[in-house]
């Protein structure tokens, strides 16, 4: 329907960061009095594309549209003239100044000049009970809960732009009930004729709220299509992109002998992070771990590995109960830990080569009995070989290397310390093909030797190919291990998707 | 292997020093001379050491800290206190022994507090130290009771104003703990886990580094290092004074540092090069001092200082001359 008059309309947008396409030819058409969820895993270019529709980022081709009218946004406070509001998922308004000062902050009402602070409270007291918020306005807005402040950021953003609300991730910290109230809050401003985008990584959410869905996929435009004839297993197939017919097993080999069990995690979770869940590990398996982001598998690897302490259940390691409430206790019994983000809680960017793969090996001798230079120099060289490291000196900044080049740096890290149990949260995302090869072979030898690997991954093909056994993540909680014949990226992707009352068995 | 030596020399900081102490040698041609005299050492260079210790102590516990990331605003405050401690004790008529060790205390137990505030609390460094610094010359002066007290102790006068070897005792005290806190953040895995916690908290944490005891540490060693230098200062006059000692020797610690290359965005860190940062400011003071420049040139010269440190440490700066590191690293 190209003469469809949409609310808000991106055409064919281009948006490239250096020689990385982030958004490729992306169409958008947002209709007035709907909800449109906007999916796609970490890099698919959902932010971009909304950092576009806000005037926060300029497109390197395309248009945006307002109501049909070409529009030309340099900046948020132009969006807002033209009607669009956003909400992220962090409330981004003062929390030590009055909710009625928060919701007109820069559009006071004034009365000789002077801001006239009992009109702007009667005015923030009526906009608030449309949104059922009974709160005092003169009280300061970081006195109440996450989930107020948020109804507080969507009212202002509703009076101050009235046409469009993005909203970025406002459920990842507010509880059921809350999530609930928010809908609500969604519904209305939609039968007022809003339109609203909804960015959620929880599916359920998407098909409780949203018409509309607008799939996207390494910056390409994948699909957009009502919901009412989508399958969750569909949306979720759009997202990875795995057009798999549901065959059941794709002939993969027999399960191998099993080693003894190393680790029994029983009843193990953390409130608000991850439910109790159940894992007995082997040496020598593989065991992959699927669900979307945002599907509680990066919390249960920081909870196994005590980067969070659990709260709930028991760990034994080789038969004897343990606890492992801090980093230090998981490494004694042998554990590593490579993270999802490696910039940020992987690696030392200013240190050398040589020190980023020592350090978790001095971490567990301690301070006082240093390796010295040569010792380092022998330790990094042996395992930066056998890793197959690319750096012109074991001396330089390791924040120059490229990122497969510091992924395998960190692996490094923790193979110096002759580890019995690695967890790799998504090890090959966002690196060269070299790199994502070696990382994989890495994976098998290591689990020949007797290892056991936990494997955090988006790639289902690659978890497929390396484990022993996939255990699949859904709101925060273990909602299937699959063995044999089941692992196969099909019945994943149905365990991913599957709702809540329509288990797998 | 000279080659090496002379690339080590060739660094920043010891030109700098060079550069000021050629400048100071202008404007005063005896600048250079040492003489021997009733069995120390005289001449303006001895007087830079001398007159440099405290805040090179300072700087020597205050290079941890920034490595970290933090800062420690309180070593000014808690010289005053551990001289107040150290004076009012003898006078009291404790033996030198137990007063020096008792303001050693007190300044441990100071840089502590600081490192719970940090480390355990997780207050941001600048304000959790600010804490002690207001509150520690008040303490400082319920101390003394609001008067300078005089001592007389021969043991508290010469640790400021004797000499060993013909050196003052202070410079010999700076030299003895810039080789000592050397040697623990080199020799042992001290230093390295510094910058690790500095460069990346989070990921210093997954690597198994217990951050906040090393924080702890840090703040720790800081404080002791103060508690010395308030020794120093308090047998340099013969006398605890509240309200003066150490007063806004936390910059000059802090400039030194930063002279000295260590960035306050924390990592990379040296203890030598920070002394050397004392020493280029000592420099200056001197110079101004014996050239006969009005002392207020002083700060108008200081200021010049940390304005081209900051130029240089400035992002601009390292892009307009980014190739440095690399090429060293790229032709070994």
């Amino acid at each position: 329907m190209p003469d469809e008059q949409f609310a808000l309309e991106a055409r064919g947008i281009v948006k490239i960061f250096g020689n990385h396409i982030a958004l490729d030819a992306v169409d958008f058409g947002l209709r007035a009095g709907e909800v449109h969820a906007l999916l796609g895993e970490n890099g698919a270019g959902k932010s971009t594309l909304i950092k576009i529709l806000t005037g926060a980022y300029q497109p390197d081709g395309g248009q945006v549209l307002a109501n049909g009218q070409p529009v030309y946004l340099d900046n948020p406070q132009q969006a807002q003239g033209h009607g669009i509001g956003t909400v992220y998922q962090e409330v981004n308004l003062l929390p030590n100044r009055s909710v009625a000062e928060n919701l007109f902050l820069g559009h006071q009402p004034t009365r000789f000049g002077l801001v006239d602070r009992r009109k702007m409270e009667r005015e923030a007291r009526t906009i608030l009970s449309r949104y059922g918020l009974e709160i005092d306005p003169s009280s300061e807005l970081g006195a109440y809960s996450v989930a107020v402040q948020q109804i507080v950021a969507i009212a202002r953003a509703v009076e101050l732009s009235g046409k469009v609300l993005i909203l970025d991730e406002p459920t990842a910290s507010l509880d059921r009930n809350e999530v609930e109230r928010l809908f609500e809050i969604i519904r209305d401003l939609k039968a007022r004729g809003l339109a609203v985008v909804f960015i959620t990584h929880f599916l359920d959410q998407v098909f409780a709220v949203a018409d509309r869905v607008t799939i996207l996929r390494n910056g390409k435009l994948i699909e957009t299509r009502a919901l009412d004839d989508m399958s969750r297993t569909d949306v979720v197939r759009l997202m990875l992109g795995k057009d798999v017919a549901f065959s059941g097993a794709t002939g993969v080999e027999d399960a191998r002998p099993m080693g003894e069990v190393l680790l029994d995690f029983s009843n193990y979770g953390r409130k608000r992070s991850v439910h109790p869940f159940n894992l007995t590990i082997h040496k020598g398996e593989v065991i992959g771990v699927a669900g979307l982001l945002g599907s509680g598998r990066t919390e249960m690897a920081r909870i196994m590995f005590g980067a969070d302490a659990a709260d709930e259940g028991e760990v034994s390691v080789a038969g004897k109960k343990t606890t492992i409430a801090r980093p230090t206790d998981a490494i004694k019994h042998g554990f590593g830990f490579c993270p999802e983000d490696r910039k940020a809680e992987g690696i030392f960017g200013d240190l050398s080569v040589r020190e980023n793969i020592v350090i978790a090996l001095q971490g567990k001798l301690g301070w006082f009995s240093a390796l010295n230079r040569d010792e380092q120099l022998e330790i990094a060289g042996r395992f930066g070989e056998a890793m197959d490291i690319r750096a012109a000196s074991l001396d330089m900044p390791v924040k120059l290397l490229s990122g497969g080049n510091q992924q395998k740096v960190i692996l490094s890290r923790w193979l110096a310390t002759d580890p019995a149990f690695l967890i790799l949260d998504e090890p090959t995302r966002g690196i060269d093909v070299g790199a994502h090869a070696e990382i994989v072979r890495t994976i098998n030898r290591l689990r020949d030797e007797g290892l056991a690997l936990v494997v955090i991954s988006s790639e289902l093909d690659e978890v497929v190919a390396y484990s022993s056994r996939i255990v699949v993540m859904r709101d925060r909680e273990m909602v299937a291990e699959l063995n044999g014949e089941n692992i196969n990226p099909g019945v994943i992707v149905q365990a991913i998707a599957n709702h809540r009352d329509e288990e797998l068995a | 292997m000279t080659r090496r030596l002379l690339s080590r020399l060739a660094n920043p900081q010891l030109l700098a020093l060079a550069g000021v102490l050629l400048i100071n040698w202008f404007l005063f041609p005896n600048f250079f001379r040492i003489t021997w005299q009733d069995g120390r050492l005289f001449g303006s260079l001895i007087d830079v050491l001398n007159r440099g210790a405290p805040v090179a102590i300072l700087a020597i516990g205050m290079v941890g800290v920034i490595a970290t990331k933090g800062v420690d605003l309180s070593v000014g405050a808690v010289m005053a206190m551990a001289g107040a401690v150290a004076a009012t004790l003898v006078v009291a008529g404790y033996p030198a022994p137990v007063a020096v060790a008792a303001a050693l205390v007190v300044g441990l137990l100071c840089g502590l507090w600081n490192g719970f505030l940090v480390a355990i609390l997780d207050i941001q460094p600048i304000v959790a130290t600010l804490v002690l610094m207001v509150a520690g010359r008040g303490i400082a002066q319920l101390i003394t009771e609001g008067f300078i007290v005089t001592f007389t102790d021969p043991v508290l006068i010469f640790i400021g104003t004797g000499t060993f070897l013909g050196l003052p005792m202070a410079a010999v005290i700076a030299i003895v703990l810039l080789v000592m806190v050397t040697l623990l953040v080199r020799k042992t895995a001290l230093g390295l886990f510094i910058e690790a916690v500095g460069v990346n908290r989070a990921a210093a944490s997954l690597a198994g580094i217990r951050s906040r005891m090393l924080l702890l540490y840090v703040y720790g060693l800081s404080g002791f290092c103060a508690a010395i230098a308030g020794i120093i200062v308090a047998g340099d006059i013969r006398g605890a004074d509240a309200n003066n000692a150490g007063l806004w020797l936390e910059l000059d610690a802090i400039l030194a540092v930063v002279i000295g290359g260590t960035s306050l965005l924390g990592g990379r860190f040296s203890v030598p090069l920070a002394v050397v940062g004392a020493l280029i400011i000592q420099a200056m003071n001197t110079g101004i001092l014996v050239s006969g420049f009005p002392p207020e040139f002083n700060l108008i010269v200081k200021a010049a200082l940390i304005f081209l440190v900051l130029i240089i440490q400035s992002p601009l700066a390292t892009r307009i001359v980014p190739v440095r590191m690399p090429a060293r690293e790229a032709s070994k």
